[in-house]
């Protein structure tokens, strides 16, 4: 970068290196960075690490472990950031293959959360010649750190002038980072916002430059508050500028054979995505109607699975405000092309009023949990809270499942407009949801007390305002203290276990099961089910360790693939991650082995978790809004389903029961059931039944060292 | 818009264009080097397959490395090129190509080498 267009910053540490070449997916080191007394140093990839924990999220919890103490709070400031895409990550044939993995210890969870995040980062840090970043400690003053590769020149710098809102970031980064414009396609920045320094729910920005629109886009790591802990260590933006991507950038063992599926996978989205998914168009809002016609779309605060509004926000009404026909990868090669935007959108409130934007989304996610689980059906309101929770560095999730359970506490009265000082948060009222929003950004207000999320309200409702402790835990779609993604999981016992039985919280990245067990009925008995939970997991997991994005995996099959064993696995495209890896890394490995791969740093997680303080039994513990009706309504509103459990499955004469005793039956009966299906998932797993991985289980997977083994070994 | 033609009619698969095209670009004869490609059935029926400058190919280009030129031909700029292959697995016919030798994609951009060379004047460039 030049340095006549750069605004001159106070250099606080320098350090001059040679770009390690990547030599199949690996620079073989880690940059490690400490914002307390401004070291930057490298370190090196070890075998162990290569072979145990492979990269990515693997890399993110090693480095963690050996980071952090016992008691390290998120906020203390050896809680670290720490960002890997993985050996795969930065390939360009195959599609979704530029996934970044961000780990640290979460300010909602207090154990370690791993965020997913595409844009170009994780890739670009890698051809700078880094196989991951740690940014320790905290700075005095706040810093940028820049990277810049083709200089071999790291720094950290005072940084007074740059913007923290992230939209801001992409302006700054474009016109004073880059010179000229072939400057700003390998470059990046990560970044957080206003709101992440005034929330729990902070999420990180990882930005990539659109070369059609000529501008900055952002995705995001949403979950688990890692905005909030970078703003803690008062960083504004990470940014990377490495050389020209090419083909062969991860210099891989056998390019042939990536080429090959590579050219094969465009081809099969080029046939048949117009007819499947149509994610080239819609992205992800195509889940809207099918999840409203299968009664799973969280709506008022996950009380009901439908809407007659739901078509208001489904995608037919998102392809109109997309600006189609663009190649909206948010990598080169992905031809799956999900990462679509609304552009000029002209916002109308907040400190940005009145500027046209881009808006990039909305995201199933995001349209399900600020849209129908908080009663809003607008798209422009749905517009106006992504583009601020981007910019304001909130995750959009969080935000909409923590609005939507504020409403619900509004209408039953816990809540009024004196305590929410003036806001009127009734299901469907976006312009409060907005100004809550607002709030958050600024740090004031009800937002403020809102933004410490739902496990922190619910103890702030019960303290100030003396509610209902149960009627709060019931209701709070919250579990380890992260608020749930959206999909509804009451009816589905499977998907109950999918978000409740996982290491990080209630989150997607691991189970998705929802079409199996609930619309296709595949897992009827507790092994069934207990398998599933075991496999898709596992294989989900494994996309975080190599840098893939699990989208082109299966919402996008082969024509064939319902012939196949099992369809639910999508097979061929099994193969073709193995493929890849194998043709990358030049470590050949089996279908089986990916699992192996993934169990590995699954299980050194719990033993994290457990490591500072958590990961047990009741860790896993879920509120009864995830599995069953909490109120009158939400039982008469599938009134006829819920009597026939009671009498098919438990044999109870209904006619002498009223509603409440119903309710209680049903109640004892599905609370009963997932603790049998924590019993048959730890069993699955190799853990004890008080979920602690044994030792048997850790030296199977040849993580059994001393520091590791020491943590399980009280709870044998 | 000059661009390649060829008539099957007159074609007697004799795969010197092959050889032409791939001695041309890549400097040895080698058939999975060539821009065109021809292709006989089982019934003993040839055909060919070569770009016929569509542009579908520019719009599913992520770093615009795929541009017409002032001629009307598609063009690759090597330069801009990340290998990403999105060219070749959405071309309709396929005429995008692709060699573990490179890492950029290449194609027929009516350069007319095997026009001259075709001893039956199956090929010719035609203005469309």
């Amino acid at each position: 970068m030049s340095e006549e267009t750069r605004t001159p910053r106070r250099v606080l540490a320098e350090y001059t290196y040679q770009v390690s070449p990547v030599e199949r997916g690996y620079t073989g080191q880690t940059l490690y960075v400490n914002l307390s007394d401004n070291t930057i140093a490298a370190r090196p990839v070890t075998d162990v690490m290569k072979e145990k924990f492979v990269g990515g999220r693997g890399f993110g919890l090693w480095l963690l472990w050996h980071g952090v103490k016992d008691d390290t709070k998120w906020n203390d400031s050896e809680n670290e950031i720490i960002i890997s895409s993985g050996p795969c990550g930065g390939i360009t044939q195959y599609p979704g293959s530029g996934k970044s993995l961000v780990v640290s210890i979460s300010p909602l969870t207090n154990v370690v959360i791993d965020s997913n995040v595409g844009g170009h980062f994780g890739p670009l840090l890698k051809f700078a010649g880094w196989d991951a970043i740690e940014v320790q400690g905290r700075a005095e003053k706040d810093v940028i750190v820049v990277i810049d590769g083709p200089n071999g020149r790291i720094t950290i710098e005072e940084a007074p002038d740059v913007p923290v809102d992230t939209h801001l970031v992409g302006h700054w980064l474009v016109e004073q980072m880059a010179e000229k414009e072939e400057d700003r396609y390998f470059m990046s920045a990560v970044s957080a916002g206003t709101g992440s320094e005034n929330t729990r729910i902070g999420c990180l920005n990882f930005s990539l430059y659109d070369r059609k629109r000529k501008a900055s886009r952002f995705k995001q790591a949403g979950r688990g508050g890692i905005g909030t802990v970078f703003r803690d260590k008062r960083v504004k933006a990470l940014v990377v500028r490495s050389g020209p991507v090419r083909g062969d950038s991860n210099h891989p063992a056998d390019p042939a054979r990536i080429a090959r599926v590579g050219a094969k996978m465009h081809k099969e989205i080029h046939d048949h995505d117009d007819e499947q998914c149509r994610m080239r168009k819609r992205g992800t809002s195509y889940l809207v109607q099918i999840m409203n016609d299968y009664d799973l779309l969280p709506t008022h605060n996950f009380r009901f699975g439908s809407h007659p509004d739901a078509p208001r926000i489904n995608s037919d009404v998102w392809e109109q405000r997309f600006t189609l026909g663009l190649p909206d990868g948010c990598w080169y090669g992905c031809t799956l092309a999900c990462s679509h935007a609304v552009d000029g959108y002209t916002l109308r409130t907040g400190p940005y009023k009145g500027q046209a934007v881009i808006v990039d989304g909305p995201e199933y996610e995001t349209i399900a949990g600020v849209g129908s689980n908080c009663g809003v059906f607008d798209p422009d309101a749905i517009l106006e809270i992504n583009f601020y929770c981007d910019t304001y560095g909130i995750d959009t999730i969080s935000f909409g499942t923590l609005t939507a359970f504020v409403m619900e506490c509004y209408e039953a009265g816990v809540l009024d407009e004196e305590k929410t000082g003036g806001l009127e948060l009734r299901f469907g009222n976006g312009e409060a949801a907005i100004e809550l929003l607002h709030q958050m950004g600024r740090g004031e207000g009800f937002g403020k007390i809102a933004g410490q999320g739902i496990r922190r309200m619910k103890e702030h409702f019960v303290k100030e305002y003396g509610a209902d402790p149960q009627f709060l835990q019931d209701i709070g779609m919250e579990a380890k203290g992260l608020e749930y993604s959206e999909y509804v999981t009451k009816e589905s016992l499977a998907q109950q276990g999918g978000y409740g039985l996982t290491n990080k919280g209630p989150q997607h990245d691991e189970a998705w099961l929802i079409f199996m067990d609930q619309v296709s009925n595949l897992l009827p008995t507790f092994e069934d089910k207990a398998e599933a939970l075991h496999y898709f997991p596992m294989w989900r997991t494994w996309f975080g360790l190599c840098g893939f994005c699990k989208l082109p995996w299966n919402d996008i099959t082969p024509p064939d693939n319902a012939q196949t064993d099992e369809p639910a696995k999508v097979p061929e495209h099994v193969q073709n991650y193995v493929d890849i890896f194998s043709g990358v890394t030049g470590r050949e490995i089996t279908k089986e082995d990916t699992v192996t791969m993934s169990e590995t740093v699954y299980n050194f997680q719990r033993v994290f978790n457990i490591r500072l303080g958590y990961g047990r039994r009741d860790h896993d513990d879920i509120p009864y809004r995830s599995v069953g009706p909490v109120t009158v309504e939400e039982y008469e509103s599938r009134a006829e389903r819920y009597d026939e459990q009671l009498r098919d499955i438990l044999g109870l004469d209904l006619e002498k029961m009223d509603t409440g005793e119903k309710m209680a039956a049903l109640r004892e009966y599905r609370e009963r059931q997932y603790e049998k299906l924590k019993d048959a998932v730890y069993k699955r797993r190799g853990w004890t039944p008080d979920a602690v991985p044994t030792v048997e289980t850790l030296k199977q997977l040849g993580i059994d060292f001393p520091d590791v083994v020491a943590v399980v070994e009280p709870y044998q | 818009m000059k661009v390649l033609s060829y008539d099957p009619e007159l074609c007697v698969g004799c795969y010197i264009c092959e050889e032409v095209c791939s001695d041309t670009w890549f400097k040895v004869a080698d058939a999975e080097k060539s821009s065109i490609r021809i292709h006989e059935n089982g019934e003993g029926n040839l055909s060919a397959v070569f770009c016929n400058q569509c542009g579908e190919c520019i719009e599913v280009c992520l770093t615009q490395a795929l541009y017409r030129d002032r001629k009307g031909i598609v063009r690759l700029r090597k330069k801009l090129c990340v290998g990403c292959l999105s060219c070749v697995g959405f071309c309709p016919y396929p005429a995008m190509f692709y060699h573990p030798d490179q890492t950029e994609p290449f194609k027929c951009i009516s350069c007319g080498k095997c026009v001259e060379e075709c001893p039956a004047d199956a090929l010719a460039i035609v203005d469309q």
